[in-house]
Parts: structure tokens; C-alpha cells; sequence
């Protein structure tokens, strides 16, 4: 992998578990990744993944009763075990987060003046109106939101250009990391288009590294440098985008390429069953009830993390490691358990 | 059966805190049920029945003595549970029969009937419901007399304005839900749709208005018997018309008369309470806390390349 | 095209229907909503204004056909399907089914229609009643309608569910909706729209909310039933990709109006209206070889209150020319926009040079950009040539006739542009300047 940039955000082995009246869920449970300065990672999977649960955890934004463990490291700091108050501190300058309704996020009777008044206030005191409105307005430019709409409401304001007030003011600061959390699932394709267009522009303008949680692989094909590709709480796949998406390795990757219908399609293509109850997941690798390619040792072993040749690196048996699979584990599963519409997502 | 489920699911559904609220107050309220229901066996004696000694202290016969009218105190507070009970199911069951129905059909059809409806029942919900009760405490005396049921209507009056206000209000919002549409979709009548459509999902806080409410009746229903303008006292016994005979006793120094209709009211305004505020708990989204599992990270499996190395 | 080979391929034998058939027909349905004003203006009755969610469209629906709806939020497509359903009702125009015109039909005689015409909704989870199980939803109409009760009810219910997948029936009969997954609800709600044997469904954006995994399956699921029941279709969709795959025949809807009508093949190989052809560039597509375009339409769909005069589509256009309908609210946008494109400072200079940006809010073919108070009409011409020279191709430019100096201002006028209506171009029918009409109506004023 990319061993000359040392990497923003640094992911070990990160476990998020949290209780329900029915047990605890493993939302997240063993995720590592790397993100580099200025890289745009995606996240994608179905819903029920652990893609939101992981973007969370990340800033420490967790539900009360939610575990943690391994390692989160940031500019020399674990995300996971610094105080909260330190954490509130690094929100906004260093960390930012963007939300799917930008709406419920602004406050409806303050001024985008006074958003970005109070937001900057908050980590710098004392700071005067004319540099507020300066850093806002050039944010703003870049949003392309007109600074004569500066003093405007939020009701003012379409979905849109909402969506891209929330963008400016995480990064009127500039931070270093940002989470991105289906940023564009209630807008209009062309808006959607435009706030693809922005987030792609982020790492020249901003140098910003960038996590986009979607479940819209267009938006990763489109927005993304690299991917990671996530199911029942783990990443099964992560690599370079264009990489993965012309010649995915993880057959979960692959299903769900072929089940997406894009203006290629020309049959309909769908992964049976649903993902499973994370309060108590499949034995050996997860995706295995649902995996065409499932073979014996699928459902005895949990996968390991291979690197492939073109820096792809993924969690599934077909990729080895061979000593480890036993005699007769390359055997194909018994005939697959139909999975009848019961199951299904 | 959908409406019993929507009612009856918050009770199962209590937590830690709300379920103590609600065990308690069910246990309180049981008791005075059980008075009410078994008054002719556990009461010694009936609530008019005279007793051969006045004004005597408990204890000698008598558990909590007995007043000036030769009514034994204990018999009145067991005879007075059932009176209250009476009155109060009646109240909050005629409430309920006027007030969900009303509001109901005033937030799906809207329109001129809505306004004229809500102006009449904030009109009277602006009134301090003691007052109205007096009111209509004296109309209906006159009309049927001074029965438990003239009570109980004069109580349900106070109280239709708060059904319809709640079920009106979630009408209105749950109109506008996806599967009301579905139901006119499917060529669904009007009354087929409040009936089956609307009425299960609106009264999801109509428990917790219903207990509240019965726990403020039985107040009002003592504050009516303590001016007079209750239940006659040769019909049933009435906490509130004993209290107000116990006024007097207090200056002579005459505890008992007054002290155990008293508690008897606090005690079931109490159970009342407790059991509406548990189901409050519950229902209230924003009151409500789930309970989650506790549970401990297990400590990670040794990856399996460790393991085959062994 | 070799859109459906898998449906093509099994048990689809060479359907019997009469091409042409029309079952429905659309005659300038228009669907306005008053709009509520504040309390004062109610108070005094005042008129304050109308929303034209569907603005005058004219479409036949054929027997057999699946006809895509398709546009962004706000273009008109939901009201339009629901107005067709008599669920919404039409304030002008007719749609005329079975020799009766739905708009005229009375609440009763709606419902007797029900039969015949059902809907599927966008939110399986909100499309059902959430204290009603499934058995007695999906029988509901049979009971409403009297069709059926006690064990013929019980067996038509099964029925039902098997024939939407949910099997065995009484695994699924006696949950609530609250037990079941999204597609197993979606099932449940197509299967209450089926049991009354319908003839036409309009299904609103039916798989938009479920998972990836499983809209494939649902729209097989549909597919299979028009097959097997002989339905018709009317696919409500933002998501052109779904109606490229699904629909026989597309709509696109722009803001209360069809802009472009025809065969699902030629207007996927041949977009006309440039409204469509953004849409079609801007799908996010998991194609690594392909990019989004430099050349987004600006801005997002206008208020359907106040439309752009001529072309709704004009201002965000980037083929808009002369006659598509330049008016002053364009001239403000332009001006905004050149604002953003520079630095804070640049803007606080030239802020002071125009005295009210608002005074061009109100539509109309001429605008006067008042000088600010220590500026004058000069100043103001400068900056506008500024700004034309920023970016001499901006369409706008084209529609402006001339610019002169007055005593407070600049007087800006444009063209008078004219409303596309729907013409025949190249197999399809598209509403575009850019296209001629084919017979120039005798007598047509610009509408404005």
C-alpha cells in the first residue's frame, strides 16, 4: 500500500458493541484501515451493516451503553480513549461530521451568520465578526452559496443548498478529518450530482481526508479514491475504488455490484436473504449463508485479512490462506438452504 | 385484537423506574378495588348503619372508631372506596365514550365542525374544572338527583375536553400518514377509516390520560361531597361528605373522624397517580428509556493463524 | 434494446394485447394546491397564490404498458398519480377511464373504482396500519368492498400472499408490519393492491426505500405480476436507471409539465430535451470509466408557486437561448453568482454599486438594477459588463435584447420568450425550443 504519507486516521481492530433489550449488537466488531491526508475513503454496504455505528464511533458520537475497543489513532492521539471534553474540543477544528438531514441540524431561528458566529466562537474566542464573516463567505464561495444570502434564515434555503451549509460550516475550519454520513440520499439526483461534485473537490481545497458513508455505489465510483466495503460489522473488502469496482474480490463485493441496476443493466440481479442479526451473527465468515461461493471452511473459520497483489486486501477464504484450510475445507457447502423470501431484507 | 394490543402493550413494557411507579400504584389501587368489590364482607357494618356507640376512638370494637352520626368510621372508608370506585370508572368510561369519538371525527373531517368543537371544548376546558363540576353538579341533581350517576356525569364533563384535545391532535397528524391514504386507496369508507384505520393509533395516550384523570376525580368527587353537593349521604358513603362532617369533630379534638377518610382519599389519588405517571413513563418517547443489556467486551478469540500454530 | 432478456427469455410468451389500447387518457389534468398564507392574509381573504403541481398534461395510458413517470422532487410526478387515482383531485382537465372522466366522479363512485385502479406506495413501513396484522390488511378491501368474508376471505388472503412471495401464507398472516422486513412489507402492500384484481397500479417509487439487495427482486416480483395478471403500469421514479430497465414507455416531468414523452429505447439513446440529458449525465453510475460531468444544470427545481416565465427549465439550462424565457429573477441569480465566484473582498466593493437586489424578484420580462447610493448608472453598466465578460457564453446573454442607461439604473430587457409545448421530434415528443414545431399554430401569442 501507499507507505510514503503517513496516515490521518489510523483504525485497529476497532470493536463498537451496543446493548439492546435483545443483547449486544457487534455493529462494528474488528474493523483497520488506514486513511491518507487528503484521501477520500467510502463506505459502503446494505443497511444494517455498521456503516453509520463505525462513522460514529470514529468521533466518539456513540449511543449511551455503547463499548469500545482497539485503536483510533489521530495526530498521535486515540480517538477511543480520550476524554470527552478533549474530544468536544477537537470536533469542528480538527474533526467534523455531515449529516443525512441537514435541516434538523441547523438551528431555524439563527441567522447562517450566527451559525457560523457561534461555531467559530466556540473554539475561538474572542474572534471578530469581520474575520467570521470573511472565513464563512470564502467557504460559503466554494459551497457556492452567495455571499448576499450570508444573513439568510435556514428555512431560506433549498434542501440542496442546506446540504451544503452544513458541508461549509464543518469545514470552516478546516479540519483534518471529516465523516460524511449519507450526505446526498435525500437530495435530487441533480443535487445530488452537485454535492458529489463539491465533496470531490474537498482534498484540493481543503486537504481535508474524508469518510463518505452512502449505500449508493455510483456516489463512491464517482466521489471516491479508495473503498471499503462493509457487511455484518466487518470490512470485507477495501481497496483502491476504480481497482475494486472493474475486479472485486469479496463475493459479497461482487453480489452486490451485480444487484445495484445502473443504466447498464440488463437483467436483475439480487443477493438472497438479508444481513443477519448482529446480536448474534453467523459462525465463520458472515456472509456465508448468503455467499454462492461458500465453501466448507466458510462457516468453521472466521476469515482472515489477506493483501492481495494490487493492494486490495480482503476477508475471504477463497483468497486463503491455503495452510490453513483444512483437507476437505475447499469443499463446496452442501447445497445452499434455500433462502426462501422469509429471510429476506 | 389491534386496539387491545395498542392499550395494554405499555403495561408489559414498563422499565426500572416506571415499572416501580406502576407496581406500586397497581398495588395501592388493587386495594381499594378489593374494598370496593367485597365492601359487604370485609365492612363490619353498612354505610348507614348506626352502631351503639357515638364518637368512640379506635380500637374497643370499633378499628378506627366511630363519628357523630353512630356510623362506624371503618365501614364508611370500605364503603367509601366502592362509591368512589362507582363513580369514578363511570366518569372517565363517559369521558372517554363523549371525548374519543368527538375527537376523532372533528380531526379527520375537519373543516367547520372542527373549529366549532374545538372552540366549545377549549371553552370549556378554561374553566376551572371545580367549578364546572359545581355546575353541573347542581344541573344534574336536579335532573336525575343526586345519585352516583349525576356525579359521575358532572366529573365526565370536566374531562371530555382532554380526550378531544388529545385525540384530535394526533388525528390530525396520523390524517396525513402514508397508510391512511393506503385505506382510501382501497376504496375505504370514512367511518372505516377512523374505525380501522385511525382510532388504534390515536389512543395510544389515552391510558395514561384516563388514570390521571380518575386520580383527579376522585378529588373533585370529595371536594363536591365536602360542599354539599355530592352524594347524598342515605345513598352511598362519600370520603368528602365525612370529611366536611369532620370538620367540627377536629375543635373537640376528635381525630379519627377526619384523619382516615383522608388518607383513604390520598392513598387512591396516590395509586391513581403512580400508575398514570409509570404508563406516562412508558408511552412518552421522550420519558422513555429503554432498557439496554449490560454486557462486557468478551476478549478477542486468538486469530486463527496463532491457533493452527499451536 | 435487450433491456429484459430474463423476463423475455422464460415463460413470456408474445403477449395478445392490442398495442394501442388506451386505458386511460390524460386531457390538460391540471392539479393546483392553494397555497394557506400566514393567519392575516387568511383573516382577510386575501389570495395568496397557488402551487401548480401538475400544470396542463396531456398523456394516454396503454393497456398492457408500463408508463415511467420520472422527475425530481417538486416536477409533479406523485400529484400526477395520485390524481389519476382520483386520490388527489384535478382541478382542470379531465382523465377519462372505462367512459367516465375520474375528475368529475363522486366520492362513491370513486370508491367503486377502487377495483380497478391501485396504488403502492414509496414507504412499505408507513403503508401499512401498524395495528392491523397482515392478514387483515391484505383482505381489507375484499371486506370493504363485500367480496368476501369468513373462509373465502381466509383462502383469497393466502392466496394472495403466495402469489407475492410470501410463503407459506401462514407464517406471514398473523404478524404485524412491525415484525416484517422492508420488502417482506413491500410484498404484503403490493399484495393488498392485487387482491382486488386490479387493471392498473401506479406504484410510487416502490423500491426507493428498500435495500440494494432487495429491489431487484421486488420489481421482478411486479414484473411477474403484470405478467400473470394482466396489469398495467404506472411507474412513479426519480431514479432514471430503475425506469430505463423497467418501463416501456417515459415521461419526464419537469416542474408540473411533461418536457419530453416516448419509447423508453429512444429516449435512452437519444435524449432531445436537455432537461433529460442532465438527468442521464448526472446518475451516479459504479462504471470506474466514467465521471461526472464539468457542465451540471445550476440551481435546484424552482418554486412552483412563482415558475420561470417561458421554458421552466431556461434558467437552469445550458442550451437556453433567445426566446427560451430570460426575465429578471435570472439576472439576479447571474449576478449572485458571479459574487460567489469571487473573494469576500471584491463582493464588499461591489456590493454598494446596486442599491436592491430584491427589486428583481418579481418575474418579468424587463428589469432596472437601481444604482446604489454612491454609485451610479455607470457604475452599474460596468459591473454588468464585468460579469458578461467573466463568462461571455452564459446562456442568459442571449436573451437579453438591449441594456440602457436611465437616470437611477441600467434598464436590462429580454426577448419575450415563449412556452414550449409538447412537439414530435425524431419518434419521441419533447417540449424544447430547440426542436421546431412542426405546424406553427396559427395565431399563438408568447405565453407568459
Amino acid at each position: 500500500m501507499n507507505d510514503r504519507m503517513e496516515p490521518v486516521v489510523s483504525v485497529r481492530d476497532l470493536r463498537v458493541w451496543y446493548g439492546t433489550e435483545r443483547g449486544a449488537v457487534r455493529a462494528v466488531d474488528g474493523v483497520s484501515f488506514d486513511l491518507l491526508p487528503g484521501e477520500t475513503l467510502g463506505l459502503v454496504g446494505e443497511s444494517g451493516c455498521g456503516k453509520s455505528t463505525l462513522g460514529r464511533g470514529l468521533l466518539g458520537m456513540l449511543p449511551e451503553g455503547a463499548q469500545t475497543d482497539g485503536e483510533i489513532r489521530f495526530k498521535g492521539e486515540n480517538l477511543r480513549t480520550v476524554s470527552r471534553s478533549r474530544l468536544r474540543d477537537m470536533r469542528g477544528p480538527e474533526l467534523g461530521m455531515i449529516f443525512q438531514e441537514p435541516l434538523t441540524r441547523l438551528n431555524p431561528l439563527m441567522r447562517i451568520s450566527e451559525h457560523f458566529e457561534e461555531a467559530l466562537r466556540a473554539h475561538t474566542p474572542g474572534i471578530s465578526k469581520d474575520t467570521v464573516e470573511r472565513a464563512a463567505l470564502e467557504v460559503l464561495g466554494l459551497m457556492g452559496i452567495p455571499p448576499t444570502r450570508y444573513r439568510s434564515y435556514p428555512h431560506e434555503f433549498s434542501g440542496g443548498m442546506r446540504q451544503r451549509l452544513m458541508i461549509g460550516l464543518a469545514l470552516v475550519f478546516r479540519p483534518a478529518f471529516v465523516v460524511a454520513d449519507e450526505p446526498t440520499t435525500a437530495l435530487d439526483v441533480l443535487v445530488e450530482a452537485q454535492i458529489i461534485r463539491i465533496l470531490h473537490d474537498l482534498r484540493r481545497e481543503f486537504d481535508t481526508s474524508l469518510l463518505l458513508i452512502t449505500h449508493n455505489l455510483g456516489i463512491i465510483a464517482e466521489a471516491c479514491d479508495r473503498v471499503a466495503v462493509m457487511y455484518a460489522g466487518k470490512i470485507v473488502e477495501v481497496g483502491e475504488a476504480r481497482q475494486v469496482f472493474r475486479d472485486p474480490q469479496h463475493p459479497y463485493t461482487r453480489e452486490l455490484l451485480r444487484s445495484t441496476i445502473s443504466l447498464s443493466t440488463t437483467g436483475l440481479n439480487y443477493i438472497p436473504g438479508a444481513p443477519p442479526d448482529l446480536t448474534d451473527p453467523p459462525p465463520g465468515c458472515h456472509f456465508h449463508p448468503r455467499c454462492p461461493d461458500a465453501m466448507r471452511v466458510c462457516e468453521e473459520l472466521d476469515p482472515i485479512d489477506q493483501e492481495l497483489s494490487g493492494g486490495q486486501r480482503v476477508e475471504c477464504w477463497l483468497h486463503g490462506p491455503d495452510h490453513l484450510i483444512g483437507v476437505d475445507g475447499r469443499d463446496r457447502l452442501r447445497v445452499r438452504e434455500e433462502l426462501s423470501v422469509a429471510d429476506e431484507a | 385484537m389491534g386496539v387491545f394490543r395498542v392499550l395494554f402493550k405499555p403495561f408489559g413494557q414498563t422499565t426500572g423506574l416506571a415499572r416501580w411507579l406502576l407496581i406500586s400504584g397497581l398495588l395501592l389501587t388493587a386495594m381499594f378495588v378489593t374494598f370496593a368489590l367485597f365492601a359487604p364482607w370485609i365492612a363490619p357494618y353498612g354505610f348507614a348503619e348506626e352502631v351503639p356507640k357515638k364518637v368512640a376512638p379506635p380500637g374497643d370494637g370499633f378499628l378506627m372508631g366511630t363519628n357523630d352520626l353512630w356510623y362506624d368510621v371503618w365501614s364508611r372508608v370500605v364503603w367509601g372506596s366502592r362509591t368512589a370506585i362507582e363513580v369514578v370508572i363511570l366518569a372517565v368510561i363517559l369521558g372517554l365514550l363523549v371525548g374519543v369519538p368527538m375527537g376523532l371525527v372533528s380531526g379527520y373531517v375537519g373543516g367547520w365542525l372542527d373549529r366549532i368543537l374545538v372552540l366549545i371544548m377549549d371553552a370549556l376546558f378554561a374553566f376551572p374544572p371545580l367549578l364546572l363540576a359545581i355546575v353541573f353538579a347542581f344541573l344534574f341533581r336536579d335532573l336525575i338527583g343526586g345519585g352516583v350517576m349525576a356525579v359521575a356525569l358532572a366529573l365526565a364533563v370536566i374531562y371530555v375536553p382532554q380526550y378531544f384535545r388529545v385525540v384530535r391532535n394526533t388525528t390530525l397528524s396520523a390524517r396525513e400518514a402514508t397508510y391512511v391514504e393506503a385505506a382510501r386507496a382501497i376504496g375505504a369508507p370514512g367511518h372505516t377509516i377512523m374505525g380501522r384505520y385511525l382510532f388504534s393509533n390515536v389512543i395510544q395516550s389515552v391510558p395514561v390520560i384516563g388514570t390521571l384523570n380518575a386520580a383527579d376525580a376522585i378529588g373533585t368527587l370529595a371536594a363536591l361531597g365536602f360542599i354539599g353537593l355530592g352524594i347524598q349521604p342515605t345513598d352511598a358513603a362519600e370520603w368528602g361528605f365525612d370529611l366536611q362532617r369532620a370538620l367540627d369533630d377536629t375543635e373537640a379534638g376528635l381525630w379519627w373522624t377526619g384523619v382516615f377518610p383522608g388518607l383513604a382519599i390520598v392513598l387512591l389519588v396516590t395509586g391513581l397517580t403512580l400508575v398514570g405517571e409509570g404508563l406516562n413513563e412508558t408511552i412518552n418517547p421522550t420519558l422513555r428509556k429503554r432498557r439496554l443489556r449490560r454486557f462486557a467486551l468478551p476478549p478477542r478469540r486468538p486469530a486463527v493463524e496463532e491457533e493452527a500454530a499451536r | 434494446m435487450p433491456t429484459k432478456p430474463e423476463i423475455q427469455g422464460t415463460a413470456h410468451a408474445p403477449k395478445h394485447r392490442a398495442p394501442d389500447e388506451v386505458l386511460v387518457s390524460m386531457q390538460d389534468v391540471e392539479v393546483y394546491f392553494q397555497l394557506r398564507g400566514g393567519s392575516m392574509a387568511r383573516l382577510l381573504g386575501m389570495d395568496t397564490g397557488s402551487v401548480r403541481a401538475v400544470d396542463g398534461i396531456s398523456l394516454d395510458l396503454r393497456k398492457g404498458e408500463v408508463l415511467g413517470l420520472v422527475g425530481e422532487s417538486g416536477s409533479g410526478k406523485t400529484t400526477l398519480g395520485r390524481a389519476l387515482l382520483g386520490l388527489v383531485a384535478a382541478t382542470g382537465g379531465e382523465i377519462r377511464y372505462a367512459g367516465q372522466d375520474i375528475t368529475k366522479l363522486s366520492t362513491r363512485h370513486l370508491r367503486r373504482l377502487r377495483g380497478d385502479l391501485q396504488m403502492v406506495f414509496q414507504d412499505p413501513s408507513a403503508a401499512l396500519n401498524p395495528s392491523m396484522t397482515i392478514e387483515t390488511a391484505v383482505g381489507h378491501p375484499l371486506k370493504i368492498h363485500g367480496l368476501a368474508s369468513g373462509e373465502e376471505l381466509h383462502r383469497r388472503v393466502a392466496d394472495a400472499l403466495e402469489r407475492v412471495g410470501l410463503s407459506p401464507p401462514e407464517r406471514f398472516m398473523f404478524k404485524y408490519p412491525g415484525d416484517l422486513s422492508g420488502g417482506q412489507k413491500q410484498r404484503a402492500v403490493l399484495a393488498r393492491a392485487v387482491i382486488l384484481d386490479p387493471v392498473l397500479l401506479v406504484a410510487d417509487e416502490p423500491v426507493s426505500m428498500l435495500d440494494m439487495s432487495v429491489r431487484a427482486k421486488i420489481l421482478q416480483l411486479m414484473l411477474d405480476l403484470k405478467r400473470d395478471l394482466d396489469l398495467t403500469y404506472v411507474y412513479i421514479t426519480h431514479d432514471l436507471a430503475s425506469a430505463k430497465f423497467f418501463c416501456d414507455r417515459v415521461a419526464i416531468m419537469y416542474l408540473g409539465r411533461v418536457v419530453e414523452v416516448g419509447r423508453t429505447e429512444e429516449i435512452f439513446a437519444d435524449p432531445k430535451h436537455p432537461y433529460t440529458r442532465s438527468l442521464l449525465k448526472a446518475i451516479p453510475e459504479p462504471d470506474p470509466e466514467k465521471a461526472l460531468p464539468r457542465d451540471l444544470p445550476r440551481g435546484e427545481i424552482p418554486d412552483a408557486a412563482s415558475p420561470p416565465l417561458g421554458c421552466a427549465f431556461h434558467p437552469r439550462c445550458p442550451e437556453a437561448f433567445d426566446m427560451c424565457g430570460w426575465e429578471r429573477r435570472d439576472l439576479r441569480a447571474l449576478i449572485e453568482a458571479h459574487w460567489t465566484r469571487h473573494e469576500a473582498l471584491d463582493f464588499e466593493t461591489e456590493r454598494g454599486t446596486i442599491a436592491n437586489l430584491d427589486d428583481l424578484d418579481e418575474p418579468s420580462h424587463e428589469a432596472v438594477v437601481a444604482a446604489g447610493r454612491s454609485s451610479s448608472p455607470v457604475d452599474v453598466e460596468d459591473l454588468l459588463h464585468r460579469i458578461r465578460e467573466e463568462d461571455a457564453d452564459e446562456p442568459l446573454w442571449r436573451g437579453v435584447e438591449d441594456m440602457t442607461l436611465t437616470d437611477g439604473g441600467v434598464r436590462v430587457r429580454f426577448h419575450d420568450g415563449a412556452d414550449p409545448r409538447l412537439r414530435p421530434a425524431g419518434g419521441v415528443e419533447v417540449a424544447c425550443h430547440l426542436y421546431p414545431e412542426v405546424e406553427p399554430a396559427a395565431g399563438e401569442g408568447p405565453a407568459s
